[in-house]
């Protein structure tokens, strides 16, 4: 890219104009994909979750270099916590601003559990018992309807109740403006919104005496320590942070989809959401989100697009289509790992590490 | 005016190896004490149990007034001690400024709310640890490498660069594991008069290292460790003509016992 290029987008005006498109393309969204189907403003809000998510491990995997396979057990706990706490299945009916909060810290709290005995492991040992954790909480919510009814078991907890604020329900359609307001484009908004205080918190805390901190111990924990950072401190405030925003995700997903069972949290969603912030770029903010929403979007656009395809080439359907998503979507995620191993945009932290790795490594033996 | 560091009958054994017996010294404030001693007599496990990387099975040691007995080595370095390693360990990827910066983390109290709202007292502590982080590399000599990757910096300035992270926590005793080991003449020269720089400016200095010309240059007094005991103590010209220590170096084979060194 030429100098000049760079230097006209960095451009204070052409910056500012720029966030004005991008806003209002995020604003109009849920009209043009509700042209196309509710279906997309549904799989919109799903991908925005996804960030949140990939956002929450990035705390975790990408600044305090912790390798969690169990995320999703704190989705679940979040999503489990505002089941039980605004649903008929204990009659009670808490309003969702306040325990959407209480999913965030009981998440949190799940995650200093986690994280208190795993304090002394790292990388692939860390891996295995946050992936064991992150089964253990699955197989409780399955059996934890035994002798007392708590969870419901498998068949999961239904008719959870959606977002109400004064009088706007966002299970109903309000006409405002002219414009119809579905359910699923409320839902939509409201997500956009905690988008941009979940963005603003994260990169708050990258730039932080907290973020330098995490970077510390991930880069070598023996001088982190002789600094005298207190290690066991700043890796349980990763995995507390990382985790509550796990659980506000899950809390929302409740009370998004209106039912939750353990199916929701299985490893493979785990793998998924890692997989996106490996993807994105380990360690940068925005990476992490373009990570997020390519393996949330393109996997549904597959699906839309793969069966109508073989019809439309063979008259018939040839394969099965998941299995040709499948496919793709893992051929896809082993080319961009060949070809850009820091992610599709990494940090600059991981782009020293890899260009490291590859030659600068002899000159730093003594 | 009482000692600093005073270590009393620190011993650490490893399984049946006995590292380190019934060592003691005291180090007094403002010199730069040497500690030397063939490979294997000592000298990093003292370095240890001083940091408390390890707990010393008998013995301990008082740092101005303050036992360090049982404390993590994060309390340690809040007590005042810091360290630089002998195979360097920098936060080889974070830039050199972000390595000083990092160093600041004890001396400094912004927790995750201060990060997220960034009031007015987090900003000033930002800009404070930025500040004191480019006047320490401005002080060992590296200012024009801030933004550079620590890993990227030349072998002497990686040194320098632990030395200016470890004086970024404030330290009353700065503690050096063969800060001179791979260097060539001229750097070892450099680091010689930065060393003295540091000690003029009011810091004592403990240093363990088998350079000895800059041993002999450097250091105040010296304490010689040979399988994991005191043997000798004392100023460097004098250390130099001690027979035990001319025996533990060049092997008991001179001193008609027939060990092996």
């Amino acid at each position: 890219m030429s100098k000049t290029l760079m230097q006209w987008k960095r451009h204070p005006a052409v910056v500012k104009a720029g966030m004005a498109v991008i806003a209002l393309a995020l604003l109009a969204l849920p009209f043009a994909l509700a042209g196309i189907g509710t279906t997309w403003v549904r799989i919109a809000n799903l991908a925005i979750l996804y960030v949140f998510l990939s956002l929450g491990l990035n705390i975790v995997v990408g600044f305090a270099g912790l390798l969690d396979l169990g995320y999703v057990a704190f989705y679940a706990v979040g999503a489990y916590t505002y089941a039980l706490l605004a649903s008929p299945h204990f009659n009670i009916h808490w309003p969702f601003w306040a325990v959407l909060p209480m999913g965030a810290a009981v998440a949190a709290l799940f995650g200093v559990l986690l994280g208190a005995p795993t304090l002394k492991l790292r990388g692939d040992y860390l891996a295995i018992v946050t992936l064991g954790f992150g089964e253990i909480v699955r197989i409780f919510l399955n059996n934890l309807s035994q002798p007392v009814n708590i969870t419901n078991g498998p068949q999961g907890i239904a008719r959870i109740d959606a977002f109400r604020l004064g009088s706007i329900d966002f299970s109903r359609t309000d006409t405002f403006l002219g414009l119809g307001f579905s359910g699923p484009v409320k839902y939509y908004y409201f997500l956009l919104v905690v988008l941009l205080a979940v963005i603003f918190v994260n990169v708050r805390l990258q730039n932080s005496r907290i973020g330098r901190a995490w970077e510390a111990i991930r880069e070598d924990e023996v001088a982190a320590r002789a600094m005298g950072i207190d290690t066991v401190r700043i890796k349980l405030l990763a995995f507390a942070m990382g985790a509550s925003f796990g659980g506000v995700a899950g809390g929302m997903f409740s009370a998004i989809q209106g039912f939750v069972s353990p199916e929701s949290f299985v490893l493979v969603e785990s793998i998924m959401v890692l997989s996106m912030v490996v993807l994105g770029g380990m360690g940068n903010i925005g990476g992490v989100i373009v990570g997020a929403l390519l393996l949330s979007f393109v996997p549904e656009i597959l699906r839309f697009t793969v069966e109508p395809a073989q019809q439309q080439l063979f008259g018939r359907t040839l394969v099965e289509p998941e299995v040709v998503r499948m496919l793709i979507f893992g051929f896809a995620l082993v080319l961009v790992m060949i070809l850009r191993p820091g992610g599709l945009w990494p940090s600059a932290v991981r782009k020293r590490e890899l260009a490291a790795r590859g030659g600068a490594l002899a000159d730093r033996a003594p | 005016m009482s000692a600093l560091l005073e270590a009393s009958a620190v011993s650490k054994s490893f399984g049946g190896v006995k590292a380190l017996t019934d060592v003691g010294f005291a180090i007094d404030r403002g010199e730069i004490y040497g500690l030397i001693g063939p490979n294997g007599a000592g000298k990093t496990t003292l370095f240890n149990l001083l940091t408390g990387i390890y707990a010393s099975d008998k013995g301990g040691f008082v740092f101005d007034g303050a036992g360090l007995s049982g404390l993590k080595q994060h309390e340690v370095a809040a007590h005042g001690i810091a360290r630089t390693f002998q195979n360097i360990r920098l936060f080889a990827n974070l830039s050199a400024l972000e390595n000083v910066m990092i160093g600041r983390h004890v001396r400094t109290r912004a927790g995750v709310i201060g990060a997220v709202l960034r009031d007015r007292a987090t900003r000033a502590e930002e800009a404070g640890i930025e500040r004191r982080a480019a006047e320490l590399l401005e002080y060992v000599g590296i200012r024009g490498r801030a933004n550079d990757p620590a890993g990227s910096l030349a072998y002497g300035d990686q040194r320098r660069l632990e030395i200016a992270r470890a004086l970024a926590t404030d330290p009353k005793l700065l503690a050096l594991d063969e800060p001179a080991a791979g260097m060539n003449a001229s750097e070892t020269l450099a680091l010689r008069s930065l060393l003295e720089h540091i000690r003029k400016d009011g810091m004592t200095l403990l240093l363990i290292e088998h350079d000895m010309r800059l041993v002999m240059n450097v250091c105040d007094r010296v304490l010689v460790l040979d399988h994991g005991e005191r043997i000798a103590e004392g100023p460097p010209a004098g250390i130099q003509r001690d027979p035990r220590v001319i025996e533990a170096y060049l092997g008991g084979a001179i001193a008609g016992e027939g060990a092996a060194a």
